[in-house]
């Protein structure tokens, strides 16, 4: 025991010549395919003694099918309570002891694991990863007892957050036949009604290594960790996938309006137009600019719905725009903002408007885009601050079924947008055909919040 | 004993390997009277500057709540020779990237710039115009006003925001730190009011500077005198009182939301108290170390109460808070308090387990190579050293004391520092 530890400040110290080469190496990331289908991309950072490492689902909200909505991050809970070499709790205690930081995440198009860890930690991650990834025990006591966490989550998440409430109304209208239109965390009646059976059926479904891939960002050597990947995860077997429905979201021929009340003082005035997001990297035009189009109008403090709604009109006390270019299912572009006082939603739709037509009949300046292109390639050197960030990058581009290498090329793109590209699709895609406005309707709280009374203990 | 001895030796290895992930810290005091910090890192050809002033909004003149809060956000908003948008546009064409707040003691700004010649130095000026030549333009501060007591109006609807006050407002009633701001007091601010504030606070006697990144200590220390040659002289500002503890209470206020919030907490330990390391250790296995935590087994893992629960010391330069938070639905909130209390009044008796404490060390030990694996975590780790004067070799020596904590430390230091003689409960929305 006393050896292994002198020999692991040995390594270290080892490393160091290595520590002060250049950072970024040129065939960085490294990737392999194991047998059984799952993918590992490796990047190699050795700014510190540490590495991150992500398991990538494909298969999230998006995926599920009704009456089960919520079994995707279900699932999630359950993946920390045991296996039959891991009992439950014990991944995060292991996790703990090593010094590591763990969670996961559900999103529409994937559920995904990470681990940060001191480097030296890493192939016991994958191990314990490795592990649960086929072999998971769903006890029916211990999804008895989560399923009612998932529920305060989502008493905490949504049903006592008026916002949230406001944006679950909203995709639910703005979108009919796809399943984006489902809450991640799924339907509180949908959580009531789930079963331990639910859970083990979505694990069979997805949970398999031709499903999944993993990422790894840190102070590693690519082929050491190919050689792990191959031990941990390679003896796992794949099994066919279910087809999956493309369930398109047939065209909208109108605007949708709809009011959520919820106890608040601020109005929220929210506005989506259905747009592309990315699905061939090359051949797409129109994305790159709605993203730049974004920028331009919400990019910074002087972008213009900050500098004209807020700043100069005195409209809105905030207002912004939304737009993730890449995604399995559809797009979505939103317009938000919050009326200042004696201003009304009505007023502050038309403003959050006016703007999109400002870009559509006068379009952007040079200014402007050479402004919000410098933004994002700082971004992107400030992204390799954080090896969490770089995984990130790379998980969610390939979830969107963007191969991470294309990375570059998308930047490239961005860069090239150009202010005529920008008018043209603030031409075509914000019509009213294409638009869902939700409106939250703030409701005063009952006299008696507030109200308090203090009573001395002891 | 056999396995014991194995684990010593297997965290004192995880110390040596810690200590190798420390970066070395250059301290000087910049002509000014500023106090410097500065990491020399040229992994990434990206600079961090951090300005932090003993003006938070513990500061706040007595019947002026918000002013800190306010002052702060109008520095960026028109600077001599430019107003608010030209300078978030010069900004926007640099890449650089310009954020920081208020918290109880400090008031934060922060920025981020490419290192490039033609980044940074440009970057850094708008940095000093900010910081040396606020212009507070009376239209601004109008608008801004009108935001901030909006913004305020909206937070007090919400169930946690009126916890947290209510809680603040109980642990120090008659301190600063629980004095909060309302729409009232903010909308009785006067512009002049604000310029003040800026004069007696913003001096560089109550500012440090933290700088990581690719810079040499030449440039480094130019920067300093730079950012900070003519901040206002210094006004001599009151320094914060000590709090007093105050008696137990209990507050329930109604809230039509569909969980209960639930806040414990009471004035606890301030910045530099030597019991840190104990109530730091010790907490892990009370109810800081995430799902591994003696609060998080009960209250979540062993009755599905809450989806978060958690316990936490606060230090500030006066005695900042111990607090202990979860949500849970309205039906269970009576339940899940008693859990929580039960929980820690067992904890404040017996302290942790030895093997509870073992897995506290090899966390916390062997997790802070991550503390400090990106500039941005070397920044915030080092400001806070720097801001609160905490040795120079709090980062080299972390692992160790950790490692020297025992379980009687940890039972001293918690029946010091946590008294529930003096603990304030806070339920909104209970039934």
């Amino acid at each position: 025991m006393p050896m292994r530890c002198t020999r692991r400040i040995a390594g270290l110290i080892a490393l160091l010549p290595v520590l002060a080469a250049p950072p970024q190496v040129l065939a960085n990331p490294f990737e392999r395919q194991l047998d059984n289908g799952l993918r590992v991309i490796v990047k190699e950072d050795r700014r510190a003694p540490t590495a991150v490492h992500m398991v990538w689902y494909r298969a999230g909200s998006m995926d599920e099918t009704s009456g089960t909505t919520g079994v995707a991050h279900l699932l999630e809970h359950m993946m920390f309570k045991g296996t039959p070499s891991t009992g439950a709790g014990e991944f995060s205690r292991l996790v703990a002891a090593a010094g590591g930081r763990d969670n996961a995440f559900t999103s529409k198009d994937y559920t995904a694991y990470f681990q940060q860890v001191p480097k030296q930690k890493l192939e016991q991650m994958m191990q314990l990863e490795a592990d649960r990834m086929r072999h998971l025990t769903l006890d029916a006591g211990e999804f008895a007892q989560e399923i009612r966490v998932v529920m305060e989550e989502r008493r905490l998440r949504t049903e006592d957050q008026p916002q949230s409430l406001l944006f679950e109304q909203m995709s639910a209208v703005a979108l009919q036949a796809h399943p984006y239109r489902v809450p991640v965390i799924g339907w509180m009646n949908d959580l009531a009604s789930m079963t331990a059976h639910d859970a083990r059926d979505w694990y069979e479904r997805w949970y398999v290594p031709n499903n999944a891939y993993v990422v790894i960002v840190g102070d590693v050597d690519h082929d050491a960790v190919f050689k792990l990947a191959e031990r941990y995860y390679g003896p796992l077997v794949p099994r066919a996938l279910p087809l999956r429905k493309p369930q398109e979201e047939p065209a909208q021929s109108g605007i949708r309006r709809l009011t959520v009340r919820a106890p608040a003082d601020l109005p929220v005035v929210l506005m989506a137009y259905k747009v592309p997001v990315v699905r061939d990297v090359e051949a797409d035009v129109d994305l790159y600019a709605l993203e730049m189009l974004s920028a331009i109008l919400d990019g910074h403090d002087a972008a213009r719905f900050s500098r004209n709604l807020i700043r100069e009109q005195r409209l809105a006390t905030s207002a912004g725009t939304g737009y993730d270019s890449t995604a399995r299912g559809p797009g979505l572009f939103y317009l938000t903002g919050s009326p200042s006082a004696g201003k009304t939603r009505a007023e502050l739709e038309a403003g959050m408007r006016a703007e999109i037509e400002r870009v559509a009949s006068a379009g952007v300046t040079a200014e402007e885009l050479v402004r919000a292109k410098a933004q994002l390639l700082a971004g992107q050197i400030y992204k390799l601050d954080s090896m969490f960030a770089q995984a990130m990058e790379i998980g969610q581009l390939e979830s969107a079924g963007v191969p991470y290498r294309l990375n570059t090329r998308m930047l490239e793109k961005l860069q090239a947008v150009s202010a005529e590209q920008v008018r043209a699709v603030a031409r075509k895609y914000f019509r009213d055909e294409q638009l869902t406005v939700a409106e939250l309707d703030p409701q005063a709280l009952p006299p008696s919040a507030r109200a308090s009374s203090t009573v001395s203990r002891h | 004993m056999k396995v014991v001895r194995l684990f010593c030796v297997l965290c004192l290895c995880l110390a040596g390997s810690a200590a190798e992930a420390v970066p070395t810290i250059a301290h000087w005091l910049a002509p000014s009277g500023a106090r410097v910090f500065f990491v020399e890192n040229h992994d990434l050809p990206i600079v961090d500057v951090q300005v932090d002033l003993a003006a938070g909004t513990a500061y706040d003149p007595p019947g002026q709540a918000g002013l800190a809060s306010l002052t702060r956000a109008l520095l960026e908003m028109g600077v001599q020779g430019m107003d608010e948008t030209e300078l978030s546009n010069r900004l926007a064409d640099l890449g650089a990237q310009l954020s920081g707040g208020v918290d109880r003691d400090r008031a934060s700004l922060s920025l981020r710039t490419l290192s490039a010649s033609d980044k940074r130095i440009p970057a850094f000026g708008l940095l000093r115009a900010v910081l040396l030549s606020p212009q507070f333009p009376a239209t601004v501060f109008a608008r801004e006003q009108a935001r901030s007591a909006a913004a305020l109006k909206e937070a007090l609807t919400r169930p946690e925001t009126i916890a947290s006050r209510a809680l603040w407002a109980a642990m120090y009633p008659a301190h600063p730190y629980g004095r909060q701001a309302t729409p009232e007091s903010v909308n009785a601010l006067q512009r002049a009011d604000v310029v003040a504030f800026w004069r007696g606070n913003y001096t560089a006697q109550r500012a440090t500077l933290t700088i990581v990144g690719d810079m040499s200590r030449t440039q480094a220390e130019v920067l300093a005198q730079e950012l900070s040659a003519g901040l206002p002289p210094d006004a001599a500002a009151a320094a914060l009182a000590q709090p007093q503890l105050p008696a137990a209470s209990e507050q329930r206020i109604a809230h039509p939301a569909a969980q209960a919030h639930v806040q414990v907490g009471l004035p606890a330990i301030r910045r530099g108290d030597p019991d840190y390391f104990p109530l730091l250790v010790g907490n892990y296995s009370l109810g800081g170390g995430g799902f591994v935590s003696r609060l998080m087994k009960e209250v979540r893992e062993k009755r599905g109460f809450a989806y978060s629960v958690q316990s936490y010391f606060l230090p500030l330069a006066q005695t900042g808070p111990f607090q202990i938070g979860l949500q849970t639905k309205k039906a269970q909130a009576n339940d899940a308090l008693q859990v929580a209390r039960d929980v820690l009044a067992g904890f404040l008796a017996e302290g942790p387990s030895a093997a509870e404490l073992q897995a506290a060390k090899q966390n916390l030990i062997g997790s802070f190579p991550l503390r400090l694996d990106s500039n941005r975590k070397i920044l915030e780790n080092v400001a806070i050293i720097g801001f609160y004067g905490l040795p120079l070799d709090y980062l080299e020596r972390y692992a160790e004391n950790v490692e020297s904590v025992a379980v009687a430390d940890i039972k001293a230091a918690f029946a010091r520092h946590v008294r529930p003689e003096s603990m304030a409960t806070v339920v909104v929305g209970g039934e």
